[in-house]
């Protein structure tokens, strides 16, 4: 009887959604991720209301999930009555009423901070949105629906095919669903890339009255926003992968442990799984079947080595999150001792792609050993930011140059798989990015951080950044991280200073190894990676620190010094009044004098330079 | 935190250890932070020791122990907004409000909070002042945003 009810439904919310595609009237789509809002989409919104209103314009403002540019933000996307969607890039409130005047006053297409169509059909002068250089390299599956659909909506993700997956996971034994899991080659999406089929089939093998799926998304690497922005254009997707992954082991309860610095992705799973619940898709006998299955919300409190699993399940049994030694695991003996699942949210997004289109569907991406995409949010010096999805097995130059767009000064590293990864230099460009080919290099896939770093960041600081954070992370059970910690920032902060020997870069190289071999959990043993790779790669940069005393990229503050360039400075005080120790003195229309030992080096005389002086770039930082 | 109002918190819980975490946070989203009462309420209710409950509590980064700002001062230093100055806007508001992270004004307007990554790195660095994220934030930016604060 559910069955029919969720039938009933699709056919509606096709309907629903063709009549979107074709509208009698027009939709404003507007990126309203967390992304989108902290560029600005909020104020758009509300310009965009004030509009439609003071013209009295009939029209319907959808607001959608992040679509992955997020270096266009705030994006607004216009569909005219049965036209294309078109899409609009760094849009303010006083550009969008251009775009709404050439609409419906001129009616005419607006040309300008075009982002392209959205539409299956062309339109005359406006290039598809999926052309563009930072999209057309994409796959789409796990974001396919992401920018596009209401993730508020549950008919919006009904109509693309949404619950399809496990309405046929229901009519096949759970070993079936394992062997399509199993050939579609799908490898843990968190970071260590444990094939999912094979942590399933422990858990399921494991006699038990009770076993427990849990999603983890608490996602704590810093540079990282892809479960976000995930969770908050698709909720859907997650939660039916959580039925999918909770019917294939034989769980009745789940949980999904998100970070409480994500309210918005948070409140959207919340309104989603109270959807699910009105169509029978959660709760007993989901669509008439004799599957049960519900999911609790949990909080996370901000500690990041709650993304360890057996800390995570330390915290939901609401204890200090501390990890334990394995084995057991926790597919074993996990929640309160129960077999217990723990699978990233990208890794539970996948998985209605794979049942729906098979398996080959998603192995035909990616290499031997790593199939399928991957999600990466690409961050730092590149001029294309975003959140993007590539096949498995592209080159780290593909990513940076062709989708990213290059840097605009020198390339220098890439830091891949956060406080747990480690930085690459050049020499890996055409590295096919794998599991094991990273690993290789002395890095980790990790969630999915790509943070590109130019000749302006300075590597030992980079690494001093991470061990920074590690050592604050740790949870303090084992002494190697506890303690090994510690000393390597100590060492770490001692050469950013200039005041580092020769002797400590070996010193450095031993002690992260220790703590590498010696660390109880995932965070201790990878949190030296930083270090190891940067001695490996980018040892002259050390070397600069050590003997010169100099910071090449001049960031390491007790290394450089601010200076202005006499004959390029106007006078014209810009920078005498932001300074706030008065070290800039000097009369208007003379060259102004800076008094080192006044300076506490914050900066804001050289950006003031750069932005608001006459002349400007008069004063520089050097080391 | 009056008895009431805890029982009210309470009320949606069964009781158990697993519940501490969230009722704590319930705690602090009502009162803004933990008190040594509402912690010895806690203790009282799921009949474990106060001394757990701080063990729990301190053991996340989330819990606070001392009444906070009017206003939330957030400054993100994450990965992207490190490479991109995020330090130096946590010295400027560090400098011009006399604080330090994890401490409130002595006129209790602001209190600010260093967090490792607010999830729009693309948008790198940004501070945010309660709900409002400010993106692409340079030392000039987040001077002119705090003028405009204190002018309220």
């Amino acid at each position: 009887m559910r069955m029919k009810t969720i039938e009933a439904r699709r056919v509606s919310a096709e309907k629903k959604w063709k009549e979107l595609q074709d509208n009698a009237y027009p939709v404003i789509y507007v990126g309203a991720g967390t992304c989108g809002l902290a560029a600005g989409a909020g104020d758009v919104i509300e310009s965009i209301k004030e509009y439609l209103n003071k013209k009295k314009i009939r029209a319907k403002i959808i607001e959608v999930g992040c679509i992955g540019p997020c270096y266009l933000e705030p994006l607004v996307d216009v569909q005219m009555p049965r036209k294309p969607r078109i899409s609009y890039s760094n849009v303010t409130p006083a550009l969008a009423e251009k775009i709404f005047d050439s609409f419906f006053a001129n009616e005419e297409i607006p040309k300008f901070n075009l982002a392209g169509h959205l539409g299956e059909a062309g339109i005359d002068g406006v290039p598809s949105f999926f052309d563009q250089p930072m999209i057309a390299p994409q796959v789409r599956i796990v974001l396919r629906n992401c920018g596009i659909i209401d993730p508020e909506d549950i008919d919006h993700y009904l109509a693309r095919g949404g619950y399809e997956a496990i309405e046929k996971c229901l009519s096949m034994p759970w070993k079936d669903v394992l062997e399509s899991v199993k050939d579609s080659g799908l490898r843990g999406r968190g970071g260590a890339g444990f094939p999912t089929w094979r942590k399933w089939l422990f858990c399921r093998e494991t006699e038990s009255d009770q076993r427990y799926m849990i999603c983890n998304a608490d996602e704590g690497d810093p540079g990282a926003f892809m479960n976000r922005s995930l969770i908050e254009g698709d909720p859907h997707a997650l939660l039916e992968g959580m039925l999918i992954a909770a019917y294939t082991i034989g769980a009745s309860e789940g949980f999904i442990y998100i970070r409480a610095e994500y309210p918005l992705a948070i409140e959207r799973l919340r309104r989603a799984m109270n959807q699910m619940r009105k169509l029978g898709l959660l709760g007993n006998k989901i669509l008439g079947s004799d599957f049960s299955f519900d999911v609790k919300i949990k909080e996370g409190a901000g500690a990041f080595v709650c993304g360890e699993e057996t800390a995570l399940i330390a915290s939901i049994e609401g204890k200090r999150g501390m990890p334990r030694t394995r084995p057991p695991f926790p597919a074993v003996s996990g929640l309160w001792g129960k077999p217990t699942i723990i699978n990233n949210v990208e890794t539970l997004g996948t998985l209605p792609n794979i049942i729906r289109d098979g398996p080959e569907s998603y192995s035909q991406y990616g290499t031997e050993t790593s199939k399928g995409t991957k999600t990466f949010s690409l961050v730092g010096k590149v001029r294309r930011t975003g959140l993007i999805e590539v096949p498995m097995g592209i080159t780290l130059r593909k990513v940076i140059y062709d989708i990213g767009g290059g840097l605009v000064k020198d390339f220098k590293a890439v830091q891949t798989g956060g406080p747990s990864g480690g930085c690459l230099s050049d020499e890996f460009l055409d590295t096919p990015i794998d599991y094991e080919n990273l690993a290789a290099a002395g890095s980790i896939m990790g969630s999915g951080g790509l943070i590109v770093l130019d000749e302006d960041t300075c590597i030992v600081d980079m690494a001093k950044y991470f061990l920074r954070f590690t050592q604050e992370e740790s949870c303090g059970k084992c002494v190697p991280c506890r303690v090994g910690t510690k000393h390597l920032v100590q060492m770490l902060e001692k050469i950013c200073q200039g005041k580092g020997e020769l002797e400590d870069l070996a010193k450095l190289e031993k002690l992260a190894n220790a703590i590498k071999e010696g660390s109880l959990c995932g965070l201790g043993q990878t949190a030296p990676n930083p270090v190891l790779s940067s001695l490996k790669y980018f040892r002259n940069e050390f070397l600069a620190h050590v003997k010169d005393k100099r910071c090449p990229a001049a960031v390491c503050r007790d290394l450089v010094v601010y200076r202005i360039i006499k004959e390029k400075c106007t006078g014209c005080q810009r920078c005498v009044q932001v300074c706030p120790t008065q070290a800039i003195t000097g009369p208007r229309s003379e060259p102004h004098n800076l008094d080192e030992s006044k300076c506490i080096k914050c900066r804001s005389c050289y950006e003031v330079c750069r932005f608001d002086a006459i002349a400007g770039d008069a004063i520089i930082i050097e080391s | 935190m009056t008895e009431e109002s805890f029982d009210k918190i309470t009320r949606g819980f069964r009781g158990e250890l697993a519940d501490l975490v969230p009722v704590l946070q319930e705690v602090q989203k009502a009162d803004g932070c933990l008190s040594a009462d509402a912690i010895r309420r806690i203790s009282g209710w799921l009949k474990i020791s106060e001394n757990e409950i701080f063990g729990v509590a301190t053991f996340y980064a989330q819990f606070r122990f001392n009444p906070p700002g009017r206003r939330h001062l957030k400054v993100c230093l994450g990965t992207a907004c490190h490479v991109r100055g995020g330090e130096q806007l946590l010295d400027t508001i560090e400098r011009r409000l006399d604080i330090k992270p994890g401490e409130t004004t002595a006129d209790g307007e602001f209190d600010l909070e260093r967090v490792a990554c607010l999830g729009c790195c693309a948008l790198a660095p940004v501070v945010a002042i309660d709900d409002k994220i400010y993106s692409r934030m340079s030392v000039l930016k987040l001077q002119g945003i705090l003028d405009a604060h204190e002018d309220d």
